[in-house]
């Protein structure tokens, strides 16, 4: 347990064989079906179809009353889901961009799934704002093209701003999956003996040829999309966070809200990702990939993350009072001992209360505890955008028009389903694709590299 | 039959192998060879002196390109004072300006755009980096290369180090290139031939990809018309013609609705209406009664006119009878209107009229007279007023008193 942190930690454990890490990396995709995976599979095709054909058939046949949004509360579970689902595609580009511009080597072995939430958690957040406009099939409206109406969007609209901001992070973050994976595909290319999967792979992995001409342009690419990610992702939460802070709403109209959603984002992105990937190293055999080293350090970017979520909601509380505006502190006050007391407890309990245990080194080395925090996490963190969203709505300026919340199940089979959609695209990710990135990891296995560099080092 | 060779290919086993191979081989003056790795190796394009990439430049440029993009974009639907058209420009409707106004902003307001122009700076620049490094620098998808599927390839895309010179290099001696791999340590030395005959990959080949986009043009296209049909609930029979049908879930455009429409019969209501009358003895908000109903006599003995007579209520009073009025009365109530027939009204320059009370003249316009229908619905109560004032400056301008032109 005593782990001296100045000297140099082994990110692969137990092997520098190459064929090794490929070997584990590869074998979810080379066997045959296991029944931990069907099992997997069929739940979560099941609540994807079951629960959220339902609630989608009854939306689009019934319309928007199906659901629990109702004056005053126009903006409910929809929205406060969209939030949490793009809030968790965070993680995946702060792990594959940023961390690699610190040239934080130990990403190596998560980024790729990371990346991989990252798609399928942005794919679940479209279902919501796409069906909160009610009529989703004419959803390209909010596009700007040339139309036979001669009619074009507001640009001045946060919304507009939000379906630029959200489609250009789905397809930046798309496409820097897709370089990381060409590599990583044409290894299977080569060791695959299927004809179909040689196929598939081939034409994946555009005859790739692990050329080290195509490698210099590669990682100089690479490196340009993590510096352009960087700040798109800064910059998609922020533009989530204008959607409210634009508006005149008291407890929505403040300037902290950008870096408060960003920080949120990214807290709640971890928590994802280690709920996840706790369970996927385990089903895989990838403890020695995917160490306990890994675990820990992300359980301290989740405390940090967590310290800076908990300054925003002490700052929101400061201004409030500080700013002297009578409806801006009634709705603060409101929070905290008013009608969603309940929720906003929740929220500071799970989100500042609960990681603080990872100030113990014992604790944040405990697997099982990890994994308790990171669910209490994503709870927190669903209640945050719960708080923001109905708290504010619920009694706003005109004391005549306030009124109580209440989902109805349709919400609560949408939620369900969206959590279906997301875990089926990201078991059959696992199952098909490599949820390591094996190029990228064997550049960090001990000797890998060579003792010294053919000149001078950079 | 000869077997053409491609290149002469080296394994090595550990990076420092390969490297120390490839400066000796970059230092040998060889021009067409590649070091193949299964990963990027650190100081290898030092090593084979390549020159750095110039994809930066193409991710600056196509970045700005996507920046300008925005600007204009944004400019001309939104945010430009032109006065210039479409149609004046000759450019389709398609492409018409909408420019308008919000929260009291200049129709240019930068700082609102600047999200747009961000997003679209960071995708134009992202999404040419990655297709100019994969299609133009690393000439990919290229499944046709000698390399792919030779024991050579599966070993460097797994864990070995691999060189090789083509034959095509002006200094390529086979035997030569042997002894120098040799020498340098490797653990496999291997020639690589073309195939047999150069035949297009099954990928690469343009009938494929000519039936791919044929394939993907016709389902989406007929996709596209029959899903247009789904949505105005048109049903094509062939032989027959169009069906239109009452709604398909979910595409009825809220057509069947639980409200009831006007004529309706009601389930709720004791008389099986849907229109109700107001409750007894109760007043919708500003609908006060109109107190001489029926009663011309009393109102012709109030001389109170509520709305005071002022420039701007006169303005108004001129509007409103000259839209509601002025067809019958004529432009200067003479009684000279422009529908001739019957509609004949007595001029409003009468004595009679001139006697007549504001109220009383109020009186005519709620409730018409003769053939005058009541103007109450058209005019409220303000206009009504107006019109009054208006009526009583044209008596006056038509019998002017000296003391009038002072």
């Amino acid at each position: 347990m005593n782990i001296d942190y100045s000297k140099h930690v082994s990110l692969v454990e137990g092997t520098t064989n190459l064929r090794e890490v490929d070997d584990v990396i590869a074998a979810p995709m080379e066997n045959p079906n296991n029944p931990r995976f069907l099992m997997a599979l069929f739940v979560s095709v099941s609540l994807m179809v079951f629960c959220g054909g339902t609630a989608l058939y009854n939306l689009l046949g019934f319309g928007t009353g199906t659901w629990g949004n109702q004056n005053p509360v126009m903006w409910g579970w929809p929205i406060v889901n969209f939030v949490f689902w793009v809030g968790i595609g965070h993680a995946g580009t702060l792990i594959s961009a940023i961390l690699f511009l610190m040239r934080q080597t130990w990403r190596n072995s998560i980024a790729r799934f990371a990346e991989a939430m990252t798609i399928f958690a942005v794919i679940t957040a479209l279902v919501f704002p796409l069906l909160h406009t009610g009529r989703p099939w004419l959803a390209h409206y909010l596009l700007p093209y040339p139309n036979e109406r001669a009619l074009w969007v507001n640009f001045r609209s946060p919304l507009l701003w939000d379906v630029f901001a959200v489609s250009t992070y789905f397809t930046v973050s798309f496409f820097f999956w897709y370089v990381g994976l060409i590599p990583d595909f044409a290894t299977m290319r080569d060791r695959t003996t299927h004809k179909v999967k040689k196929f598939v792979y081939s034409l994946l992995s555009l005859g790739w040829r692990f050329s080290n001409r195509h490698w210099q342009h590669y990682e100089r690419a690479y490196l340009i999309l993590a510096g352009l990610c960087t700040p798109l992702v800064l910059s998609v939460h922020s533009i989530v966070s204008f959607d409210f802070a634009v508006s005149l709403i008291p407890g929505w109209h403040t300037t902290i809200f950008p870096p408060y959603f960003v920080a949120g984002a990214i807290f709640s992105g971890f928590a994802m990702v280690l709920t996840v990937l706790i369970i996927v190293r385990k089903i895989f055999y990838m403890e020695h990939i995917i160490t306990l080293n890994h675990l820990e350090r992300m359980a301290k970017v989740l405390m940090a993350t967590g310290l800076m979520v908990g300054y925003a909601y002490s700052m929101e509380f400061f201004i409030a009072w500080y700013s002297g505006v009578e409806a801006e502190s009634f709705i603060f006050i409101n929070r905290a001992f008013g009608p969603y007391a309940w929720a906003y407890w929740t929220m500071i309990a799970c989100n500042v209360v609960f990681p603080q245990i990872f100030w113990f080194k014992k604790l944040r080395r405990n697997i099982p505890v990890i994994f308790v925090i990171s669910i209490t996490t994503n709870i927190g963190m669903w209640f945050e955008r719960f708080v923001i969203t109905v708290t504010s709505l619920h009694r706003d300026y005109l004391p005549s028009s306030w009124g109580y919340f209440t989902p109805t199940v349709y919400d609560g089979l949408l939620y369900l389903g969206s959590f279906g959609l997301f875990f089926t695209g990201v078991i059959l990710f696992a199952r098909f694709a490599p949820v390591v990135a094996m190029a990228e990891l064997k550049a960090v296995v001990d000797g890998a590299q060579p003792s010294h560099h053919g000149g001078d080092h950079e | 039959m000869s077997r053409r060779l491609f290149s002469t290919a080296a394994l090595f086993n550990t990076p420092d192998e390969i490297m120390h191979a490839a400066e000796k081989v970059s230092e040998a003056g060889y021009e067409n060879w590649d070091v193949n790795t299964p990963y990027p190796l650190h100081g290898m394009d030092h090593a084979m002196h390549l020159k750095p990439t110039n994809l930066p430049y193409v991710t600056l440029i196509m970045g700005l390109v996507g920046l300008g993009f925005a600007v204009f974009l944004q400019w001309w639907t939104n945010g430009s004072a032109l006065q210039l058209g479409a149609h004046d420009l000759m450019l389709p409707r398609w492409v018409e300006r909408y420019p308008f106004v919000i929260g009291g902003k200049p129709l240019f307001s930068l700082p609102a755009f600047v999200p747009v122009m961000f997003e679209l700076t960071v995708l134009s620049a992202a999404l040419s980096t990655i297709a100019a490094m994969l299609g133009i620098f690393c000439g990919l998808p290229h499944n046709s290369h000698p390399l792919h599927d030779t024991d050579y390839m599966k070993a460097v895309s797994c864990d070995q180090y691999g060189l090789y010179i083509e034959s095509s290099d002006p200094n390529f001696d086979e035997a030569k290139v042997e002894t120098l791999f040799k020498d340098l340590g490797a653990t496999e030395v291997t020639s690589i031939y073309r195939p047999f005959e150069q035949k297009p990959g099954f990928i690469s080949h343009v009938l494929f990809f000519g039936f791919l986009i044929a394939t993907a043009v016709g389902v989406s296209g007929k996709a596209y018309f029959v899903y247009n049909n789904l949505l105005y609930a048109r049903l094509v029979v062939p032989g027959y013609g169009v069906i239109k049908l009452d709604h398909i879930i979910p595409y009825n455009w809220m057509v069947n609705q639980p409200r009831l429409d006007a004529q309706e019969e009601s389930t709720f209501f004791k008389n099986g209406r849907s229109m109700q009358n107001p409750v007894a003895n109760t007043v919708a908000r500003g609908y006060m009664p109109y107190k001489y109903a029926g009663n011309p006599d009393a109102a012709n003995k109030d001389t109170h006119n509520p709305v005071p007579m002022t420039e701007e209520n006169l303005a108004l009073g001129k509007k409103m009878y000259e839209i509601t009025c002025s067809m019958c009365h004529g432009d200067f109530a003479k009684g000279e209107g422009r529908l001739k027939g019957n509609l004949v009204p007595p001029s409003l320059h009468s004595s009679k009229a001139k006697k007549w009370t504001d109220a009383r003249m109020y009186h005519v316009i709620v409730e018409g007279q003769n053939v005058m229908p009541s103007y109450a619905k058209q005019l409220d109560e303000k206009e009504r007023w107006a019109i009054i004032h208006y009526v009583r400056a044209l008596q006056r301008a038509m019998d002017a008193k000296e003391s009038d032109l002072k």
